[in-house]
């Protein structure tokens, strides 16, 4: 088998993609009312720019929190898929929800981390992830075994189809520093009830 | 009658029965000696999805995401895992209208042996003022089951969290062992 084909690709093998090009070739594969959970910062800006789908939420605040939420919607609607889009500076602070994630296993759960290796909002800081450390092993270790580097774009359709099909899953994507396209318009109630409006929950 | 309809019942039994009452079908904690036997009970009890969380913050992301998708939730702690919780209050929580129902075993006072702790607790209340959120510390086992049933159904109708914090004159709390 080849190193793709294992999923044994590390991420300095990883082509380096562009967050809103593949925000929205995944938003574009969508098409099943999936739920997507939109990281602070620039992820949910480029979820945003992506269509304003019912069944996205924009989180404003809360940084390292996409994950807990995107499994709390999981829980509570174990028929729907739920997409946690997250960013590598987010995922360091709350590195720890993916061993409870991979406790609790749920099937309908696919997280994506766009790693750009900075923490591009607040000034294109360092990560720990441009230098040290492995996101998809850390998954790994954490016990969420579905875990992998996306080679390129055609590579990340194919693990996105699969993580659909049944979770929980982790696809880590290499991207560029371009920033967001959109702006989401904050407004935390707006955004909270046409998500459960989208989720069927609330009228 | 059975043992359990005779006595009175145990804060925790009324804790329990109060979150089954309205429907409050998914617990996220973090341990707690104090909290203990509820924790004990609820997952012994098939109504309830309990799982301990690493941190306060997850569990209540957890509970945010679930209420969004049409399941209510609360989230269980201690005293100083509620002094991690102010960022994810400030911001998403209050600011989105979430009913969380957040019940924290006091500590701090009334026979505190850890400095820490004292020290912590002394920032509860003052955070929970600062976010305009209802709170209340029950002390007693009379105006628990009252306190809790009705507070989980405001926080419903006015969408707005509410902390329960449980005092040591109600569960006892942690004793000193010299």
């Amino acid at each position: 088998m080849t190193a793709k084909q294992t999923g044994a690709i590390g991420a300095h093998n990883a082509k380096v993609m562009n967050r809103f090009e593949l925000t929205k070739r995944l938003v574009g594969r969508l098409k099943r009312d999936e739920a997507v959970i939109g990281g602070i910062g620039n992820n949910n800006f480029d979820l945003w720019a992506s269509g304003q789908r019912p069944q996205n939420f924009y989180m404003l605040g809360s940084m390292g929190l996409t994950i807990p939420i995107a499994f709390g919607v999981a829980i509570a609607q174990p028929q729907r898929h739920v997409v946690a889009l997250e960013g590598d500076g987010s995922l360091l602070m709350e590195l720890s929800c993916l061993s409870t994630v991979a406790m609790q296993a749920p099937k309908n759960l696919t997280i994506v981390v766009w790693d750009n290796g900075i923490y591009q909002i607040t000034g294109g800081q360092p990560t720990a992830s441009a230098a040290a450390a492995d996101l998809v092993a850390i998954a790994r270790g954490s016990g969420i075994a579905n875990s992998a580097w996306a080679a390129d774009e055609d590579d990340f359709d194919r693990l996105f189809a699969a993580a659909l099909k049944g979770g929980p899953s982790l696809i880590a994507v290499r991207i560029d520093n371009k920033p967001g396209v959109g702006t989401t318009d904050r407004d935390p109630v707006q955004i909270r009830t046409r998500f459960m409006q989208g989720l069927g929950v609330k009228r | 009658m059975t043992e359990t309809q005779t006595r009175a019942a145990s804060w925790h039994e009324t804790v329990l029965a109060g979150l089954k009452n309205n429907n409050v079908k998914l617990v996220t904690y973090v341990p707690d000696r104090v909290l203990t036997p509820l924790i004990k009970a609820l997952h012994d009890d098939p109504f309830f999805t309990v799982f301990a969380c690493t941190r306060e913050e997850e569990a209540i992301g957890i509970v945010t995401g679930a209420w969004m998708g049409g399941l209510h939730g609360a989230v269980l702690m201690q005293t100083s895992g509620f002094a991690t919780l102010p960022n994810a209050l400030a911001s998403l929580v209050v600011p989105s209208q979430i009913p969380a129902l957040i019940f924290v075993s006091e500590r701090g006072t009334l026979g505190e042996f850890n400095l820490g702790q004292a020290m912590v607790c002394k920032t509860m209340r003052p955070v929970l003022d600062a976010l305009g959120m209802e709170s209340h510390t029950i002390t007693r086992q009379d105006e628990l089951a009252f306190i809790i049933d009705r507070s989980i159904k405001q926080a419903v109708a006015t969408q707005a969290p509410v902390t329960f914090i449980l005092s040591p004159l109600l569960t006892g709390g942690k004793v000193f062992e010299a």
